[in-house]
């Protein structure tokens, strides 16, 4: 019965700060014009291109910073889970993550913008100066450099938990080392990538001040959206709406990245 | 001519010697048994035979060709893991399939092939059950299956059956020995296990400090230890102190008897061996040792007696029928049954001074 009691912390946290303005958001996002559908909001949303296309932007650069962060993060969480000094490198990688965002972001526009480091070494190899920052490019760099500690940790954990003897058995069956890499080690590593992509898609999704930053308003996500009507158009109503949209995408990503599949595929049942 | 050798290998790690100059020879078909205490070296062996492992210095030779350089996934040989490694993300068809299925087999030789070796480890109707929901004992059969359907030259077992339950070890134990004279394909079986060893192998590898203690058939090895460890590793035994004082003479508990061994100088301190199997209990009289009985225990199907002589000196009997006094039985035994051992002698010089007086 005591047992109970150390829940009831969690609870009130659960419902005060998630439960609740979940229900907040969701009702904010209805209408209760007369002569209006309750879902007007919904119809809006749906029925216009921008919000789309939107959608369809967040979905794309969500998915180009999860697709770098994961081609940079699984090498280097491979290289330090074999290292010697795996402990000193994790922290390295974890390092950057307690430094703000907004930090950060700043650092960046000093490293990108017209008079910044970068365009002053162009400028020793005698090449004119970039338009570097507020470009697709930028932001996706930025993006992907801030997401990649989230990425490299439950990768880096996943290997290090692997048997080693797996590896050996794999050789022993004749498998080279990228056999043994494709057919044994990802898969079995493919845990800690899920919940890397988790951890990097969905906040992905929904980042809005780099996009203001870096992106300069010129990469407008489903976060920037938000952003805008609840903060310029004080349209909060369709700002809700474009939310939950937001929570059911990140609720359909969940449940597709970690449905565990008792895969009996490649094999004819007999029985 | 011999299928595997290993000659003058030696492992060090960290200025640790792990084996010494090791020179083994296995023959082709036969089942031998890696036999020691763990440090002994005995796994190590195997990793270097397998390829997990590159010797300090010396040769794995293999069908005349030296493959001391040979990654393990180009040696013509399977070994089944100690905790079996199967693949968890891969279900026991795929498990078994993976070796061949690297070799670039057709999918229809590969499933022929997988059936007919789920078969011979009982296990046909599991191909599509995933690796947790098999028994330990399933297991092990998977991971024998996974080996064998590769048909290795040489099939290499780490301790595969210490895992197991005393019941279902010993059904392993019939059924590996069965598979291995169906199959012909030499096993190497790694065991720290005496019993095991004894009554599984053609040939025994008794390893200890790294080096190869003795080598032979478990009727060689067990009725005539070459040293001091070996008799106590394999088996139990009574070793008592003795003299030399001629061929076919042994003197020990200060008195004289007739043996079986030769080749030794005259009056050369020694050990004797007697099997605690080979004592018979018999009347005073009758008695060539006379003992005090400290205890006995009842075993099931023997009876395991404590006694001491004279010279305090402890004797183990294992007897049919326990013994009746506890004062002074004597203990009766044949001149083939005492086993005379010199101190620090080699395999080599072991078995050439059998050679000079046995026919």
């Amino acid at each position: 019965m005591r047992k109970r009691l150390f829940y009831v912390p969690y609870f009130l946290w659960i419902v005060l700060f998630v439960v609740i303005p979940l229900i907040l958001i969701f009702m904010q996002s209805l209408t209760f014009d007369n002569g209006k559908s309750i879902f007007s909001n919904y119809q809006a949303f749906f029925s216009s291109g921008v919000y789309l296309k939107m959608t369809f932007n967040s979905f794309l650069f969500a998915f180009l910073i999860t697709f770098f962060s994961l081609i940079i993060s699984y090498p280097a969480a491979y290289f330090i889970a074999n290292s010697k000094y795996d402990t000193f490198l994790i922290l390295l990688i974890i390092l950057p993550t307690w430094i703000n965002l907004l930090l950060k972001a700043y650092a960046f526009i000093g490293i990108f913008s017209h008079d910044g480091s970068i365009n002053y070494f162009l400028g020793l190899l005698g090449i004119a100066p970039q338009q570097l920052l507020f470009t697709n490019f930028s932001f996706i760099f930025v993006a992907t450099y801030i997401e990649i500690p989230f990425m490299i940790l439950p990768i880096y954990n996943s290997i290090k938990a692997l048997d080693k003897t797996y590896i050996q058995a794999s050789e022993d069956l004749g498998a080279n080392k990228i056999q043994t890499f494709t057919k044994v080690v990802f898969p079995l590593t493919m845990n800690g990538v899920k919940t890397g992509i988790q951890t990097v898609f969905i906040p992905a999704l929904s980042l809005f001040m780099l996009t203001r930053l870096i992106g300069g308003n010129r990469v407008i996500t489903l976060g920037t959206a938000i952003e805008e009507h609840f903060l310029t158009t004080m349209n909060w109503s369709m700002g809700s709406t474009v939310g939950v949209i937001l929570v059911f995408i990140m609720i359909a990503i969940i449940l597709f990245t970690s449905k565990t599949k008792k895969n009996k595929v490649g094999v004819k049942n007999h029985e | 001519m011999s299928l595997l050798q290993l000659k003058n290998v030696t492992q060090v790690f960290d200025d640790e010697v792990v084996l010494k100059d090791i020179d083994i020879d296995i023959e082709k078909g036969k089942f031998y048994s890696i036999l020691g205490p763990s440090g002994s070296g005995k796994t190590t062996m195997l990793r270097i035979i397998s390829g997990f492992s590159k010797p300090t210095s010396g040769q794995v030779i293999f069908e005349g060709k030296d493959i001391s350089n040979f990654p393990a996934n180009k040696r013509n040989m399977n070994t089944v893991f100690q905790n079996y490694s199967l693949f968890p993300h891969l279900n026991v068809y795929e498990n078994v399939a993976f070796g061949l299925a690297l070799k670039k087999v057709d999918e229809k030789t590969i499933s022929k092939k997988v059936a007919k070796v789920l078969q011979l480890v009982q296990l046909e109707h599991f191909e599509g059950r995933m690796i947790d929901e098999l028994s330990g004992g399933q297991q092990q059969r998977v991971a024998i299956a996974r080996a064998i359907v590769n048909e290795p030259e040489i099939l290499l077992l780490d301790e595969p059956l210490s895992a197991l339950d005393m019941k279902l070890r010993k059904n392993m134990q019939y059924e590996l020995r069965q598979l291995q004279q169906e199959l012909g394909i030499t096993f190497i079986f790694v065991t720290h296990d005496q019993e095991e060893a004894l009554a599984m192998s053609d040939e025994i590898i008794v390893m200890n400090d790294g080096i190869v203690q003795q080598s032979g058939s478990p009727v060689d090895i067990y009725d005539e230890p070459v040293n001091h460890f070996v008799a106590n590793f394999i088996g139990e035994s009574n070793i008592v102190d003795g003299q030399m004082l001629d061929d076919y003479q042994v003197k020990f508990v200060g008195k004289e008897f007739e043996c079986a061994d030769a080749g030794i100088p005259q009056n050369e301190r020694v050990e004797v061996v007697i099997r605690p199997e080979d004592l018979d209990i018999t009347t005073k009289d009758n008695g060539k040792l006379i003992v005090n009985v400290d205890s006995q225990s009842f075993r099931g199907d023997h009876f395991e007696i404590m006694a001491h002589d004279e010279d305090d000196n402890n004797w183990l009997i294992h007897s049919t029928n326990p013994a009746k006094e506890s004062m002074g039985i004597g203990l009766f035994f044949e001149p083939e049954d005492i086993h005379v051992m010199r101190l620090n002698e080699s395999e080599e010089d072991f078995d050439a001074r059998l050679e000079s007086y046995e026919e």
